[in-house]
């Protein structure tokens, strides 16, 4: 099948990106779209220019180091799937792709289509965790959880940190990924020791970095490859007023 | 052979442990802020060390080379986490996940490291439960386990299909907070280029920072490697792209010793390859072997829809070879047993290389809505990738490069033979033997960074309290950075015509060809002229663009693969030095009549641990005696 690409370079953090234009002609339906990326590079480096600059490890779908912009949606048009398990079997012959990287003020380009994340580590480290030390811990069976308690909790911790729901938000709110964090921590016996203190501490720090509110557009959940509910929002609101209401 | 000092404590098998930890000195907590250690990786095994010993008190430095800890390639391991809980009252216990790791790795590892490891796994579970990991439960809240990769106890511990994210996510956790705490500095984006060793012993480590490009020295007490395995070094492989042996091959030029190289476990269920581009395999967890039928048609090149295939012209060969354990027979035979089918021409699909993983009896048995429960993410993997569904029609897999049992030779301390330096998890050689457990990699990797380095690397730092920081101007770390400078620079210069990636597909097929699931004398010393002309060919024809300055992938990838011709020759050569066929090591020429992997005890009952002298230079190879008190050694049989 035949492509033709619109992809965002930019040389590194300081400089102005543009839109570049580049046509591949005989590439199969097969491929990932990642693999197409692969060889348009190899085409590149032989041709002596700089190949595009993209994040990705796993390619299966679970270490949400991929992310791109896919004709103006984060991660593409099919719903439910990373940048990764896209293939080229899912656009049209002939079809025109628009590649960016993720567009949010927390996000800054480090270059083309490559972001800097940092920012929810700072956010994570701000309370994501349960303070207990290697060594101290009872018999994994001493506290029962009840099955959809669990259940629910396995599915919001199955969130990758690849940042769509930033990148989808109008405001660029990192409420989604934060939801879902807390509420799998407050869906748990063993995490609701610390469940006030993690999800002031963790919403403060959101806003300390420059990450909008959320006004409940729904993009994010939209947008999300690992289907993360916005009914973690609104646990996180129930947790986080009622810690507030306590203080 | 002083060099190979196992150091196994004495005593019962059941106590040395225990007796080890009561012996081992101890690190005052006051003084423990005074030493710094450097822990490269961020998996289960990095981050559990790296979290541990923060929460001890010690000054911490990670790395990894992803943007985030979360990323590591633990991430990406399904099927579960092994433990001997016996929480399904099945007979299961510490010392018979010891023996089924011992039997499963063909009795080529250590009984004292795989009891140990057996013995903590209980610990593990324990602590990932008390941090969060949301282990699957059942309806009274309890934990909930499952058989998995030919045992017969329920003892494997799963969050869905994704074990391996929920436990990394659980380390990451408490990783953060030992981040947030001061006790540990993250360098994410790194790549370490060389280990520095001081005096003989391990001080520190070179790396690149891969934004700014930056050629990084970094100085500590003690340095641990927890960097992952080498499987891609076939190119094509269930692990991440960025995976590489780099760390582990750094070390080994430094003067540790490498062990049993060869060993690498092919996995049997990973999507075939699909088209000329791919980039990875991805795996299908051998959990679905459980409920899943592997089948092939009677008849060559029967090309009818699998659903059209009367259940009379099927041939289930797993069930017919293997009746006492079927579908759920180890991996190296579940691998070698699709490779005879596919070379017999009963292989599946347009390229004939795969077989049927097949869920129609199960789904009629169970219903769609309880294997959507157990498998529901893997069917909808599955489908992203090929299109195509489970539920209606028959997965299609072939064996893929997936695990490396060899690494880094290390004592019962988890050192290595440079003082100093430590591998824990996948990077070292210890509890697999020749072949891996199902569900016991995340097991050794988490137990080896959260209850036994924490313990070993305090009575080596026992008498280093009074060692002052290193500077980093000194020779011994100018000289590794240059040296690490001139290489780069090199790579850089060759200015050719031909992508790294092209010369690693390349170097892969050669080791795919000839030192993968089968292997012969022939093929191998052919694969090591092979690799020695390709390895010319790349550093006179490789084109690597741009400067060593900012962000450089192309680059990145150069130097691994530049270290991966110099370590498949090893492979090789480690391979051709063991005649005989032991786990997933498959040398033709010692098979059994009826095409099973034979092990020649009497000659073989050691651990080949290589030894760097220099480029040009033929490896020596030290020699680990193993010997069993606790197993007898069987042939392995699974009819
Ligand atoms: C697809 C797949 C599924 C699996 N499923 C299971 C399973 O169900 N159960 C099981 O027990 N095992 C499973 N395994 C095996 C298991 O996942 C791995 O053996 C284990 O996770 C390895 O963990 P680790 O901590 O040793 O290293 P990894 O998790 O691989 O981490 C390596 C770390 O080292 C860093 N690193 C590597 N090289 C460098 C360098 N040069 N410089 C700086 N940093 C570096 C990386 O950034 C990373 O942080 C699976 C493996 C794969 C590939
Ligand atoms: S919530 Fe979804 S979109 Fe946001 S980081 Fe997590 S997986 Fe990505
Ligand atoms: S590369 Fe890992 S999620 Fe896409």
């Amino acid at each position: 099948m035949k492509l033709k690409l619109k992809i965002w370079r930019q040389k590194d953090a300081k400089s102005k990106g543009k839109f570049e234009t580049y046509y591949l002609d005989s590439v199969s339906p097969e491929m990932s779209f990642l693999e197409m990326l692969d060889y348009l590079n190899s085409q590149l480096i032989l041709k002596g220019e700089d190949p595009i600059a993209f994040e990705h490890d796993c390619r299966e779908g679970i270490c949400g180091s991929c992310g791109l912009y896919i004709n103006g949606r984060p991660h593409g048009l099919k719903g439910k799937t990373t940048t990764c398990e896209l293939h080229l079997r899912d656009f049209k012959d002939g079809c025109t792709i628009v590649v960016e990287p993720w567009r949010a003020a927390s996000f800054p380009v480090i270059k083309d289509l490559m972001v800097d994340r940092h920012a929810f580590e700072k956010i994570m480290q701000a309370g994501g965790f349960i303070s207990t030390n290697a060594g101290a811990a009872q018999d994994a069976n001493a506290i029962p959880v009840a099955k959809p308690n669990a259940d629910e909790a396995f599915d919001a911790a199955s969130c990758i940190g690849c940042g769509a729901c930033v990148a989808a938000c109008k405001n660029s709110s990192a409420m989604l990924f934060i939801a879902a964090k807390v509420s799998q921590l407050a869906l748990l016996p063993q995490g609701r020791i610390e469940a006030k203190e993690r999800v002031k501490r963790m919403v403060a720090k959101m806003d300390e970095l420059g990450f909008g509110g959320c006004t409940n557009t729904r993009a994010c959940e939209a947008e999300c490859p690992k289907g993360i509910s916005i009914s973690h929002i609104a646990r996180l609101n129930r947790e986080y007023y009622a810690a507030k209401f306590s203080d | 052979m002083n060099k190979l000092n196992a150091k196994i404590p004495d005593g019962p098998l059941a106590e040395k442990w225990t007796r080890h930890k009561a012996s081992l000195k101890l690190v005052n907590p006051a003084n423990r802020k005074k030493l710094d250690i450097i822990v490269v990786g961020t998996g289960l095994a990095g981050s559990g060390a790296a979290s541990t010993l923060g929460e001890l008190g010690y000054n911490v430095k990670v790395f990894c080379y992803q943007d985030t800890p979360r990323r590591a390639h633990s991430v990406a391991a399904q099927g579960g986490i092994n433990a001997a809980k016996n929480y399904k009252n099945d007979g299961d216990s510490v010392f018979r996940l010891f023996y089924d790791m011992m039997k499963g790795g063909d009795y080529r590892a250590r009984e004292a490291n795989v009891y140990r490891a057996a013995e903590v796994s209980n610990l593990v579970i324990d602590h990932y439960t008390a941090i969060g990991v949301p282990f699957a439960r059942d309806y009274g809240g309890l934990i909930d386990n499952r058989s998995f990769g030919g045992v017969q106890v329920s003892r494997t511990f799963y969050a869905k299909g994704q074990t391996g994210q929920q436990c990394l996510l659980g380390g990451y956790s408490a990783l953060t907070r030992q981040i947030q705490a001061g006790t540990v500095t993250m360098y994410s984006r790194r790549e370490l280029l060389d280990i520095v060793v001081v005096e003989g012993r391990a001080r520190g480590i070179i790396a690149r920072n891969l934004i700014t490009g930056e050629i990084e020295r970094h100085a500590a007490h003690a340095v641990v490697l927890a960097t992952g395995g080498y499987g891609t070094i076939y190119y094509l492989s269930t692990l991440a792209v960025n995976s590489n042996g780099s760390a582990a091959w750094k070390a080994y030029k430094k003067g540790a010793l490498f062990a049993n190289p060869s060993f690498i476990q092919i996995h049997p269920t990973s999507i075939p390859v699909l088209n000329e581009f791919q980039s990875k395999l991805t795996l299908m967890s051998e959990s679905l072997r459980n409920d899943g039928r592997v089948w092939v048609p009677k008849e060559k090149g029967d090309k009818r829809n699998p659903n059209d295939i009367p259940e009379e012209d099927r041939d289930y060969y797993l069930e017919r070879r293997y009746p006492a354990f079927g579908n759920l027979v180890p991996r190296d035979v579940a691998s070698r047993a699709a490779k005879e089918r596919c070379d017999a021409g009963y292989g599946v699909g347009d390229t004939g290389l795969s077989v049927y993983l097949d869920f129609r009896d199960a789904i009629q048995k169970q219903g769609a809505k309880a294997i959507e429960n157990k498998y529901g993410n893997l069917f909808e993997m599955y489908e992203k990738i090929t299109g195509e569904s489970p539920y209606n029609t028959p997965m299609r897999i072939y064996p893929a490069g997936h695990y490396t049992m060899g690494g880094l030779w290390v004592d019962y301390n988890l050192m290595t033979t440079i003082p100093g330096l430590f591998a824990i998890g996948e990077s070292n050689f210890s509890d697999h033997g020749a072949n891996r457990l199902g569900a016991s990699s995340l097991m050794q990797c988490a137990g080896d960074g959260y209850f036994i380095i924490p313990y070993t690397i305090a009575d080596y730092l026992s008498n280093q309290i009074k060692v002052a920081r290193f500077d980093t101007k000194r020779p011994e770390f100018e000289e590794a950075a240059n040296n690490v400078k001139g290489r780069i620079d090199k790579l850089l210069a060759v200015n050719g015509k031909e992508t790294v990636t092209s010369f690693h597909k390349r170097l892969g097929k050669i080791m795919w060809d000839y030192c993968g699931m089968y292997r012969n004398e022939e093929g191998l010393k052919k694969a090591l002229t092979l690799i020695k002309e390709l390895e010319e060919e790349f550093w006179k024809n490789v084109k690597v663009p741009g400067s060593i300055e900012g962000v450089n992938q192309e680059l990145e990838k150069a130097c691994r693969v530049a270290d991966y011709f110099e370590m498949a020759k090893l492979l090789c050569t480690d391979a051709l030095n063991r005649k005989e066929s032991c786990g997933a090591h498959f040398r033709e020429e010692s098979q059994t009549d009826t095409g099973e992997a034979k092990r020649i005890d009497s000659e073989f009952a050691y651990v080949a641990a290589w030894e760097y002298n220099g480029p040009d230079k033929e490896p020596t190879l030290h020699k680990e005696p193993l010997t069993f008190e606790y197993v007898k050694l069987q042939e392995r049989s699974y009819t």
